[in-house]
């Protein structure tokens, strides 16, 4: 985890998971998901961490007031993540959907941003965090 | 000996969960140590993104929320 991102006192976080695979589209995932981070829209978590079932990354993720999954493609590898450690209550922004296909999306900053326009709109935007 | 560990940096729902905390250990008999955690860097080794979270040796049972007493003793058991 980022030591530049704070904790939230008492509850009330919204958690952005990422794909971040290895294909360009799984890049955009992970900068869009840095950017709504840098943003304080929400706060980019440990996919891995769920994955791996670490229990304090398991907990957080149960107590989050709103949890978004960005997958960079079809095969939704966050959402099956998320399902599989039990996780069902939670958003998804699939970059297919958004036109953003494998092998032809260039990383860039107009494609991150868009990501992260749609993140903002999913997470009601805003937001502030202390740390 | 059990470690009871708070993390939080001292807001009133973490002072409250040490209270209930101390309570439930107290009321166990069980031979503890409170230990504040109170940095956000060592809050976060323990992968926890919220606060108040509650730790016992070392292992996550509670994050943004305060568990009740009963809860406590049934996890110090």
């Amino acid at each position: 985890m980022s030591t530049q991102q704070g904790t939230g006192c008492c509850g009330g976080t919204k958690l952005i998971f990422a794909c971040s695979g290895a294909a360009d589209v799984g890049a955009v995932a992970d900068l869009a998901a840095r950017k709504l981070t840098r943003e304080g829209v929400g706060k980019m978590f440990c996919l891995a961490g769920i994955g791996g079932r670490v229990n304090g990354i398991m907990k957080t993720t149960e107590a989050a007031e709103t949890i978004l999954a960005i997958d960079g493609c079809p095969l939704g590898c966050v959402k099956h993540c998320l399902e599989q450690a039990g996780f069902t209550a939670f958003r998804q922004i699939q970059l297919a959907d958004l036109g953003l296909e494998k092998g032809k999306t260039a990383v860039n900053d107009t494609n991150i941003a868009k990501v992260a326009a749609k993140g903002a709109t999913m997470l009601g935007g805003g937001g502030c965090y202390p740390g | 000996m059990r470690t009871i560990q708070i993390l939080g940096t001292g807001c009133p729902k973490c002072k409250k969960l040490t209270e209930v905390a101390e309570l439930a250990a107290k009321s166990t008999g069980v031979a503890y140590t409170l230990e504040k955690v109170t940095d956000i860097n060592e809050i976060m080794k323990f992968g926890v993104m919220m606060t108040p979270a509650l730790a016992i040796d070392g292992d996550v049972k509670t994050v943004g929320k305060i568990p009740t007493v009963e809860d406590i003793c049934r996890m110090l058991a």
